[in-house]
């Protein structure tokens, strides 16, 4: 490791982004597309036919032997060894404090294999923190980082035009499972797993092929509209679908219980893991006395709510702080998701405003997500 | 070849200025903004009336990532603002030096350092 400041990583679909002429940004280390031309076209895209996303710079790790199960159970707040074979799971890494260290997805790839995808920025911590906490288990912890590129498909129209590229029995695939195959004749781990409230998929490739999927992956969505996506409308999509994000609804200074996802904590297991007894009594703390509370806010003006700012009362005093918010295509207006005390956390709770740069701008609070997709 | 109009005037805050006729200027963003900001989903003009100063914000721009001030280019006085932005904010990308012009200003007093639009493409490094 270097402490100087790195020049930021690029994907191994680089040099596609930019022949598309794609605005790019810093994130998280990595150069990443922003957007390709119209980030509120490509949110459309994805909502009502497909986008194709380079999500190369999330972070694989592997976690493989005879106990890589008993190992994950520790070492995560979820129990990783009763998944099933060919599924995936929703779960977070917390700290002894039960502070969210990072949300993850962790897919069962065999009996003694696991692939966790953790956040770009948080990669290498909760790659250190597996590695220690699975020291003591009969399992190998691997930087698997740079052995993937990651290229989703999402939208109405992804499993047309994945059918097109593989033999795989994409009807048999349910949501939140992975399957070894091939694509375009590519092998790849397909999973149907996505952060943008669709129906779509995630390509877990070599990097070497990235390329070559990329173009077959564009050349197939022709037909069906797909284009390609950059991250401000994954972002978009994502708090539209109430999905949270960490850094923003997600930080080590909160419990799974406090950001309202206390059900990715499985207590009710063998074995201890790290962070139980200060996530008991979060549990205990959230169903008792509950903090401040993740909520909708949906602007009844046009101007947009932005990260860190105050949720206000009638009065002006300071009721909660907005975590995430932008336009919303999807509901033509801005939205956000915010941590409001318990007190003004109801749906329609009168009064509710968000200090924006001076001006108490009206909001409703409503009940997450602000959009659901028909199945 | 520049994008930039020739005829307009350019301040370093990314607004253009046209020519000055009876006394009234149009003023907008540049496309080199426009294309940074990303959409445009919301434009807080001036007044009409009200007094700008060359420099000093006078409403705000906001896109899907972020929201940015609008400065006046001049001081003066606002004489018109553009109601078409204002329920479409997109024409600041999809026409920035035209349709999506923003207000027009009773020009008082221009600042020394606006700039040609060549001196404007070598300030952007087109």
């Amino acid at each position: 490791m270097t402490s100087a400041p790195a020049a930021p990583r690029r994907t191994a679909l680089d040099a596609v982004h930019r022949a598309l002429g794609a605005t790019m940004t810093d994130f998280a280390g990595w150069e990443m597309p922003l957007r390709y031309a119209s980030e509120r076209e490509e949110h459309n895209a994805v909502r009502t036919s497909a986008g194709l996303f380079d999500l190369s710079h999330m972070g694989e790790i592997t976690v493989t032997g005879p106990q890589a199960g008993e190992a994950l159970d520790f070492a995560l707040v979820g129990h990783l060894s009763a998944l099933a074979v060919g599924r995936a799971r929703y779960t977070m890494i917390c700290g002894e404090d039960g502070g969210i260290v990072d949300d993850l997805i962790v897919y069962r790839l065999t009996d003694s294999e696991y692939m966790i995808v953790a956040n770009a920025s948080n990669a290498q911590v909760v790659l250190d923190a597996v590695t220690e906490r699975a020291a003591h288990f009969d399992a190998q912890v691997r930087d698997d980082r740079d052995a993937y590129a990651l290229i989703a498909v999402q939208g109405p129209h992804s499993p047309a035009i994945l059918a097109s590229l593989t033999d795989a029995d994409l009807e048999g695939l349910k949501y939140y499972a992975g399957l070894p195959s091939t694509v375009a004749g590519i092998g790849a781990l397909i999973a149907r797993t996505g952060y943008t409230g669709e129906d779509g998929f995630e390509l877990f490739v070599a990097p070497s092929d990235a390329e070559a999927l990329w173009q077959a992956l564009t050349e197939a969505g022709k037909a069906h509209g797909l284009i390609p996506c950059g991250l401000s409308c994954r972002d978009t999509l994502r708090l539209e679908a109430g999905m949270p994000l960490y850094g923003h609804e997600l930080t080590t200074a909160l419990t799974p219980f406090d950001a309202g996802l206390g059900r990715v904590v499985k207590f009710d297991r063998p074995g201890d893991f790290v962070g139980r007894k200060a996530l008991e009594q979060a549990a205990e703390k959230a169903q008792a006395a509950p903090p401040r509370k993740l909520v909708g806010l949906v602007a009844a003006g046009r101007r947009v709510p932005r990260a860190g700012y105050a949720v206000v009362d009638a009065e002006g005093a300071t009721i909660g702080e907005v975590t995430s918010g932008a336009p919303s295509p999807t509901l033509g207006k801005p939205i956000a998701m915010a941590y409001v005390d318990a007190g003004h956390a109801a749906p329609g709770t009168e009064g509710v405003a968000v200090d924006i740069r001076g001006t108490h701008e009206p909001y409703e609070v409503v009940a997450l997500p602000f959009y659901k997709r028909e199945r | 070849m520049s994008i930039n109009p020739e005829q307009l005037r350019y301040s370093k805050e990314h607004e253009w200025l046209s020519a000055v006729e009876d006394g009234t200027a149009t003023v907008g963003i540049t496309s080199h903004a426009a294309d940074a900001l990303g959409d445009v989903v919301f434009v807080q003009l001036p007044e009409v009336g009200s007094a700008v100063t060359a420099g000093e914000s006078c409403g705000e721009l906001e896109s899907t990532k972020s929201v940015s001030d609008l400065y006046s280019p001049v001081t003066g006085e606002i004489a018109e603002v553009n109601e078409d932005v204002v329920n479409d904010p997109g024409l600041v990308n999809s026409a920035p030096f035209e349709d999506g012009w923003l207000f027009k200003v009773r020009v008082t007093e221009e600042p020394s350092d606006l700039i040609s639009a060549a001196e404007y493409d070598a300030f952007i490094g087109e």
